[in-house]
């Protein structure tokens, strides 16, 4: 090979000054690149959500049973969702505070529907590393805020779910939701 | 490579002289881990570990690979496997038992190899790229116990999915579809549980791979020893076999011993009760923590607990627990003090004695729940620890005096010894 590029390196080249070698060289090279990429994109796709997980089912919840004060834990998209009867006390409590001392400031209205204010639905996965707080079991820790406690790094949550001490960044989520009827919601 | 002095591989037999001439197979053997690699005399029992992390990674693929033959890789039925194995495969409790505290003996091992190679700085040069491949293995470990520690789908495994993949969801932007790309949809499911057993399967090969780079790379410049002065001559060395074989059959023989007694006799004393608990998604354990071996850089991990420069808690926690190991990477070249071991760097020696107090202080508080005074103390521990690396090993460097080495390896054994004809070859510490 070396004597070949030797009598190439100063033979004939294009009129632009290109060797047909390098330009044989580069596409050459090119293309088996980009029919690498093409294979790499399906071997990292594969590893995303699969059809069968990402059919995304839509979950009906029945409120009727639930009084105020009493919250249920069900499911959605395969995670815990919260549904949350508020006490009058609890709404109060969560008016009193100004939003804009909150690290991620919402008021109670920004997340419940209109006119349902004591209907507080939040998925039930701590936003610092995805733990299911406590306070929706009768009996259970509910933090030193009276809303949701995660035992994993010591979130506490208000009764509107928000974030208010401990390591989460996000208040709780508030999925897409909306009411059927006045005793049942559809989420997703 | 090796020194000039080292013995001859020479076949005598027919059959081995055909072999080395066609695949000298055994030439190699003998260059490596026989007679013919020159081994500083002086080496004391800390230089056992490597060869101790070996046998446990050999005890791991072994047990793991029997695991594999009895265990469901599926959400609905991987539980019922590991009790199965347990309870009816025969001698299977004995393969799981062993697979279990096979990773923690590996770990105990591999922190006493890293903790010497930091007290006898055998990270500096020319070794450089056998600490770096050093750390790489570690990582690797880390990630396969990790992974195999959410096989068994219990409520340990599951939430300890959970939390750790949580971590890359700290990322901003790209964290959560990452997440989602890691465990193959919205939370820990049967998509996670099948890769991270492919993943665990295939890692452990890909370790015995870079533990060969690893001892390649140290066998150009020869081991290290703990006056850390080079060898000067054929009187500084052993053949490594049999001396070294030798001794590490010993230390194999202790090792052995300990991990049956825990084996034997404590087989769950490392283990998580709630491990025995199915996954449930809708319950989190009222204690979450990960496996004893990772307790240090949990504790790194939570030590944050407020938004600084408008970053967030969360990104403040997973960045500085993956600079705590990547950190590691450029010890090389933050410890410019030109002479090697402890033994002859009186200032340098307390910090390293402050520092192993201060993992172990991080280590219990990331095995302790998550509040006060807990959170406080691994807030100054992680302090201290990157001020270890960053700070205190630079200006040691640079202000120590450190104390007169010997003129060679042979010099101080004598001189501790006297004028024997060197056969106190092993020098237990201190």
């Amino acid at each position: 090979m070396a004597s070949v590029e030797q009598i190439d390196g100063t033979g004939p080249s294009g009129e632009d000054g290109v060797r047909r070698r390098d330009f044989i060289n580069i596409a050459a090279v090119s293309f088996a690149g980009v029919g690498a990429v093409a294979v790499v994109l399906p071997l990292v796709d594969q590893m995303n959500p699969s059809a069968d997980v990402l059919a995304l089912a839509s979950t009906e919840v029945d409120l009727s049973a639930i009084q105020p004060g009493q919250a249920i834990k069900t499911t959605f998209r395969s995670q815990p969702l919260f549904v949350r009867q508020l006490t009058p006390k609890e709404i109060a409590e969560a008016d009193k505070v100004d939003p804009s001392t909150l690290r991620d400031p919402q008021t109670l209205e920004e997340r419940t529907v209109d006119g349902k204010k004591q209907w507080l639905v939040t998925m039930g996965v701590c936003t610092h590393l995805g733990c299911v707080p406590l306070g929706a079991g009768e009996g259970e820790n509910r933090g030193e805020f009276g809303g949701y406690f995660c035992p994993c790094h010591g979130s506490s949550y208000d009764t509107a779910a928000r974030i208010r001490k401990g390591p989460a960044p996000k208040n709780l989520e508030v999925p897409k939701y909306s009411f059927t009827s006045d005793t049942a919601i559809l989420v997703g | 490579m090796s020194f000039p002095w080292a013995e001859q591989y020479t076949p005598k037999h027919p059959v081995m002289q055909w072999v080395d001439e066609k695949l000298p197979l055994p030439r190699l053997v003998y260059n490596a881990v026989g007679a013919g690699y020159p081994v500083p005399r002086n080496l004391n029992y800390f230089w056992n570990f490597g060869v101790l992390a070996g046998l446990a990674l050999v005890i791991q693929i072994v047990t793991g690979v029997v695991m594999a033959m009895h265990y469901g890789a599926n959400d609905l039925v991987a539980f019922g496997t590991v009790e199965q194995t347990m309870r009816d495969v025969n001698a299977g409790w004995l393969m799981r038992y062993a697979h279990a505290n096979g990773a923690s003996f590996f770990f105990i091992v591999v922190y006493l190899h890293i903790f010497r190679g930091l007290y006898f700085g055998s990270y500096k040069a020319p070794r450089e790229m056998v600490w770096l491949l050093g750390l790489v293995i570690f990582l690797l470990m880390m990630a396969t116990a990790f992974m195999g520690y959410v096989l068994p789908w219990g409520q340990m495994s599951y939430w300890g999915a959970k939390v750790i993949t949580g971590l890359f969801g700290a990322i901003p932007v790209v964290g959560e579809p990452i997440q989602t790309w890691l465990l193959g949809g919205f939370a820990p499911g049967n998509a996670s549980l099948n890769r991270f057993f492919s993943l665990h399967f295939l890692l452990p090969f890909v370790i015995a791979g870079v533990i060969i780079l690893h001892i390649w790379a140290l066998h150009i410049p020869g081991s290290s020893n703990p006056t850390g002065v080079e060898v000067k001559g054929p009187q500084d060395t052993v053949p490594f076999h049999p001396y070294y074989t030798a001794k590490d059959g010993f230390g194999a023989g202790v090792f052995l011993i300990a991990f049956s007694i825990l084996l034997f006799f404590a087989p769950n004393f490392l283990g998580h009760p709630d491990n025995y608990i199915e996954a449930n998604p809708l319950s989190t354990p009222a204690h979450i923590v990960p496996e004893w071996y990772f307790w240090p850089f949990y504790a790194i991990l939570r030590a944050f607990t407020v938004d600084f420069f408008f970053i967030p808690a969360k990104l403040l926690g997973v960045l500085a627990m993956f600079a705590s190991i990547l950190l590691l990477f450029f010890l090389p070249w933050l410890d410019t003090s030109p002479v090697r071991s402890g033994r002859y760097r009186p200032t340098f020696r307390k910090f390293w004695w402050i520092l192993l107090g201060d993992v172990a202080v991080l280590g219990y508080c990331g095995g302790a729940p998550a509040a006060e005074p807990f959170v406080m103390i691994s807030q100054i521990a992680a302090a201290y620890y990157f001020a270890h690396f960053l700070i205190i090993l630079p200006l040691i460097a640079r202000f120590e005096k450190p104390l007169p080495l010997p003129g060679s390896i042979t010099e101080s054994v004598l001189a501790k010894y006297g004028k024997t004809d060197g056969e106190a070859a092993a020098v237990p510490a201190e």
